[in-house]
């Protein structure tokens, strides 16, 4: 099929989850986990005669984002009233903020770079709102087909939020990954949100391919679905246009267990949100000087630590990269190196390799890996003491991920320390001759055969052989066979 | 009946001194409510007589102790019912909250109590303090105890109609426009509506949260001063409140003549003109004529803007209650329509039933005027307007100390009268909706009677000037001659 030009735009909901309460009342906003409709006051329930009162950590947080993103930040800034009628909500308008009607949000006019390897992308920030989330609905069954009633859950109601929203500049869902990977860094180096949390970032995908109708895809809760919905949804905007069908502009909701997207409704029936300004919440007035303030105090960001992982560990681009791409992970590998200073490419290899292929497999998160960085550097003194091989060690890392136990402990637990004496070798090296006398006798004159005898002696000792002196005993073997030194 | 009638700034004194017994205070209160509170209808909810009898006693064995304190200590206070109460139900006169219960009191409540005073009832208003004669309450109109085939006015009816029938010396009220000041001077009782932000709205039930603020009520202009002490204080709860100390004003009354060379009073002509009954203009030029002289000036002044006021307000009113009253849907709290059917069906019955007419037509005509397409035509024009008039009114101040005119532009009417004819109650409103618009303080007074109609007279001062509007309240009322009115009932 030929290339269709696809434009997609993001709205990308953040829940300030590192402040200590709601945006607009003292209720803990460590909501997750709680009994029902107990994180709830007057105020964020929305109850008769209660107001809103603003928290001014919220704006700090938000004008943090707003530098990182390069937003214009408005010296005035204004919340307004959205409409519209659903359980979810306390007070059936929701308290955000508006680019119109005289309104001004906390800032505009920013933007985020994309870099890969070979190129640089620009995605513009419309944008960037603070808003109060709603409630939560809970489905008994899990689905909102199957469940005969729903319950609502106001614990949610109120946390903050920024409503961060992108030109539609963005071409691929690959594009949208790498957008929303650096956001997520960002987010977290500025340690405004743990966005691991569940339901901590949720994303409005926009998108038309071809020129087509503007379909909006709602509230997908991973940076890896919102890959996969905007590729399910070029495959199906492009199929229909094969067809000869036209793309209307709707809203669709993203089935996050069949991995779908399905309609939700059409954009002309949307409704209208009657937007008008908060008056309970006079302007607020940011100056130069907390702006600037705040700019001092800004933490080292993903783009800064990955030139400097490059000038001072000496490491690729690719690795830098990948590395901080995860804050977390980022901060792994430097407390790894402090302990393990002398290679700290070794220990990017083994992070990038190994550590997080093993988390993935193990189907873990960062955060409930047990292996410490101290894990990490241990086990790396093990090898180079050549305590451990190589092998051992890629057996060892698994178990420590998982159990948390040390390297030494697991290696002492399960008997893996390396076998490297030489008398030892040679006779588990003999016993495998024997065993293997055909081959044995191949190797003579295959060096496929070597390998196999190795291999064997390998298995038989469940990698604990030293590859060196496993090598060399076998060479010394095979000589002494040719001489007729040694009778099998 | 004595006790009854005395002003709260003496009552509190004659209770810490041992004159007059709470309980004994609090047993007439309660007495006087039996007996006249089936011809008023003042009262949504009444606590027990055992409850504020139990108050009363343990008031008076602090006083025993010694430990007795606060500006109202065991005075009783009636609070509009918009104005949450904690367990104390708060209705706002609409079926939708007839069981609504709030957790929590609002700040004016809080400082109340704080200051000792004994809260007697929950008082009649106009539902969702959406009118100016208390007929559209949900629990029937309140009667004007000066007549009582007569409104009380309205919004806060029922906080009038329990001073002017001498139930209780000190009332709270709201003013959205002009519901403090419209049932005061169908009374001939005294309501101040302060700056905006004086007086926290925390918990109070919003309708036009731009526009409103709690008001004191009183039978004299020193009880409205006492009210006002004990309920103007910054609250970091309501972002609209004025950061910052408030000045006594008690004690800026006690010597009232202390204004510094002669007082220069503008009289309004836009509120003497067009839809001003010949009575009321009458009864208010006379109480002008014996304010003046010995260093007090009248002169007439025009504020052109005044003529856009009533369409402004109204606009933002309505707007503002179209949102304000969005969460009312049976879902957390309050009324809800036993029917079956998903969320929408059920909010739609749920609002249909719980709501009277005339707060569905306000809501309906606002959100018509915050929609797509009618917003800047309306909303935004009326935000011009009032931006407008606040400029009329800074320029008129620049040259008068206050501003005069009537508060109400008719005598009290009728039951029944204008309640089909929404147009011509609206215009009841003329005079005071913009001291609202322009957010100043607009106190009214007894001006004088049509036979037993009263008719007041309406003050209003620059922003945040309580102080001196106050002091020349003081002096008028005692020109006028017109304090502590008790209707003969």
């Amino acid at each position: 099929m030929e290339k269709l030009k696809v434009k997609i735009g993001l709205e990308v909901h953040v829940q300030l989850t590192k402040l200590k309460t709601k945006l607009f009342c003292s209720c803990p906003s460590d909501y997750r986990g709680k009994p029902p409709n107990t994180y709830v006051c007057p105020v964020c329930l929305g109850l008769p005669g209660s107001l809103p009162k603003v928290n001014s950590k919220a704006i700090e947080y938000a004008v943090m984002v707003a530098l990182a993103l390069n937003c214009k930040i408005n010296r005035k800034v204004m919340f307004f009233r959205k409409h519209y009628f659903y359980p979810d909500m306390t007070k059936n308008f929701q308290i955000t903020q508006y680019d119109r009607a005289g309104g001004a949000p906390i800032a505009v006019n920013g933007y985020l770079k994309l870099s890969t390897s070979d190129k640089e992308k620009v995605v513009r920030i419309r944008r960037i709102n603070i808003e109060e989330d709603p409630g939560k609905l809970v489905y008994p069954t899990g689905s909102i087909i199957t469940s005969p009633y729903t319950l609502v859950d106001y614990n949610r109601a109120g946390i903050a939020l920024l409503e961060i929203v992108t030109e539609p500049d963005i071409e691929t869902p690959a594009e949208a990954r790498l957008f929303l990977q650096k956001l997520r860094s960002i987010l977290e180096h500025l340690d405004v949100c743990d966005c691991g949390l569940e339901g901590a970032v949720r994303t409005d995908a926009n998108i038309s391919v071809a020129g087509g109708g503007r379909v909006e895809i709602k509230n997908i809760g991973s940076i890896k679905d919102v890959e996969k919905a905007l590729m399910y949804e070029i495959l199906r905007q492009k199929e229909a246009l094969l067809k000869g069908l036209s793309i209307r502009s709707e809203t669709r909701h993203w089935d996050d267990v069949r991995k779908v997207t399905v309609p939700l409704r059409v954009k002309e029936e949307e409704q209208d949100y009657r937007y008008f300004p908060e008056a309970d919440i006079p302007p607020i007035i940011i100056t130069e000087e907390f702006i600037e303030k705040i700019a001092k105090q800004m933490p080292e960001l993903p783009d800064e630590r990955l030139k400097r992982f490059q000038r001072e560990y000496g490491l690729p681009y690719y690795d830098s990269s990948v590395l901080v791409s995860n804050k977390k992970l980022a901060d792994f590998f430097e407390e790894t190196v402090k302990l393990y200073k002398r290679n700290p490419k070794k220990v990017a290899n083994v992070i990038i390799n190994d550590f997080l292929r093993w988390i993935h497999e193990k189907g873990l998160e960062l955060d409930n890996v047990k292996a410490k960085p101290k894990d990490i550097a241990e086990l790396l003194k093990l090898l180079d003491n050549g305590i451990i091989s190589i092998k051992i060690a890629k057996t060892v890392l698994p178990e420590i991920i998982v159990s948390g136990k040390s390297p030494s402990q697991v290696v002492k637990e399960r008997k893996l320390l390396k076998i490297s004496d030489k008398q030892i070798i040679r006779q588990i090296a003999l016993k495998i001759f024997r065993e293997h006398k055909k081959a044995a006798f191949d190797a003579l004159k295959d060096k496929k055969a070597i390998n196999y005898l190795i291999g064997q002696i390998m298995k038989y000792t469940k990698g604990r052989a030293d590859p060196a002196v496993t090598g060399k005993v076998v060479k010394e073997l095979l000589t002494d066979l040719k001489e007729g030194k040694l009778k099998l | 009946m004595d006790v009854l009638s005395k002003p709260a700034n003496e009552l509190g004194e004659l209770i810490l001194s041992g004159a007059i017994s709470i309980v004994d205070l609090i047993d007439k209160v309660y007495e006087r409510i039996m007996k006249l509170e089936s011809k008023v209808n003042a009262i949504i909810t009444l606590r027990s007589r055992s409850d504020l009898l139990k108050e009363a006693e343990n008031k008076e064995k602090e006083i025993k102790r010694g430990a007795a304190k606060g500006l109202l200590f065991g005075v009783p206070v009636a609070v509009k019912d918009n104005i949450s109460t904690k367990g104390i139900r708060t209705t706002c006169g609409s079926k939708i909250l007839e069981n609504y219960v709030p957790p929590y009191d609002a700040t004016v409540v809080k400082l109340l109590k704080k200051e000792g005073a004994i809260i007697i009832c929950k008082t009649n208003m106009d539902e969702f303090a959406m009118g100016s004669s208390t007929e559209t309450s949900y629990f029937g109109p309140t009667r004007n105890p000066w007549d009582l085939e007569r409104v009380p006015g309205g919004s806060s009816g029922g906080s009038a109609a329990v001073l002017a029938a001498g139930i209780v010396p000190l009332a709270l009220g709201s003013d959205t426009g002009g519901s403090v000041r419209c049932p005061a001077a169908f009374t001939a009782t005294v309501g101040l509506k302060p700056t905006y932000g004086l007086v926290s709205r925390y918990g109070l039930i919003a309708y036009a949260n731009s526009l409103e603020q709690i008001g004191p009520m009183a039978r004299n202009v020193t009880d409205v001063a006492l009210l006002l002490n004990v309920i103007s204080k910054y609250d970091e709860n309501d972002g609209t409140s004025i950061p910052g100390s408030r000045p006594d004003y008690m004690y800026s009354l006690s010597n009232p003549y202390h204004i510094k060379g002669s007082l220069k009073v503008g009289l309004v002509v836009e509120m003497m003109g067009e839809g001003v009954s010949d009575e009321v203009r009458k009864v208010i030029l006379r109480a002008l004529d014996k304010i003046s002289g010995e260093g007090i000036e009248i002169e007439e002044v025009s504020l052109s803007s005044l003529k856009y006021a009533l369409p402004a307000y109204y606009i933002i009113a309505m707007s503002e209650a179209s949102s304000n009253l969005a969460r009312y849907d049976g879902v957390r709290y309050g009324f809800r329509a036993k029917i079956d059917g998903d969320w929408n069906k059920v909010y739609m019955e749920t609002r249909a039933q719980g709501f009277g007419l005339e707060v569905k037509r306000r809501i309906i005509m606002g959100t018509f005027a915050l929609s797509a397409g009618y917003f800047d035509q309306y909303y935004l024009r009326a935000l011009k307007v009032r931006t407008l008039i606040l400029n009329d009114f800074r320029r008129a101040f620049k040259k008068f100390n206050v501003l005069v005119g009537p508060t109400m532009p008719i005598l009290p009417f009728k039951i029944g009268e204008k309640i089909k004819d929404p147009l011509a109650m609206y215009m009841c409103d003329i005079e005071t909706v913009s001291a609202n618009l322009a957010g100043i303080p607009a106190i009214s007074i007894p001006a004088g009677f049509i036979g037993n109609l009263p008719v007041g007279l309406q003050i209003m001062a620059p922003p945040l000037h309580e102080e001196l509007l106050l002091k020349i309240s003081k002096i008028f009322e005692d020109k006028i001659g017109l304090r502590n009115l008790i209707a003969p009932l």
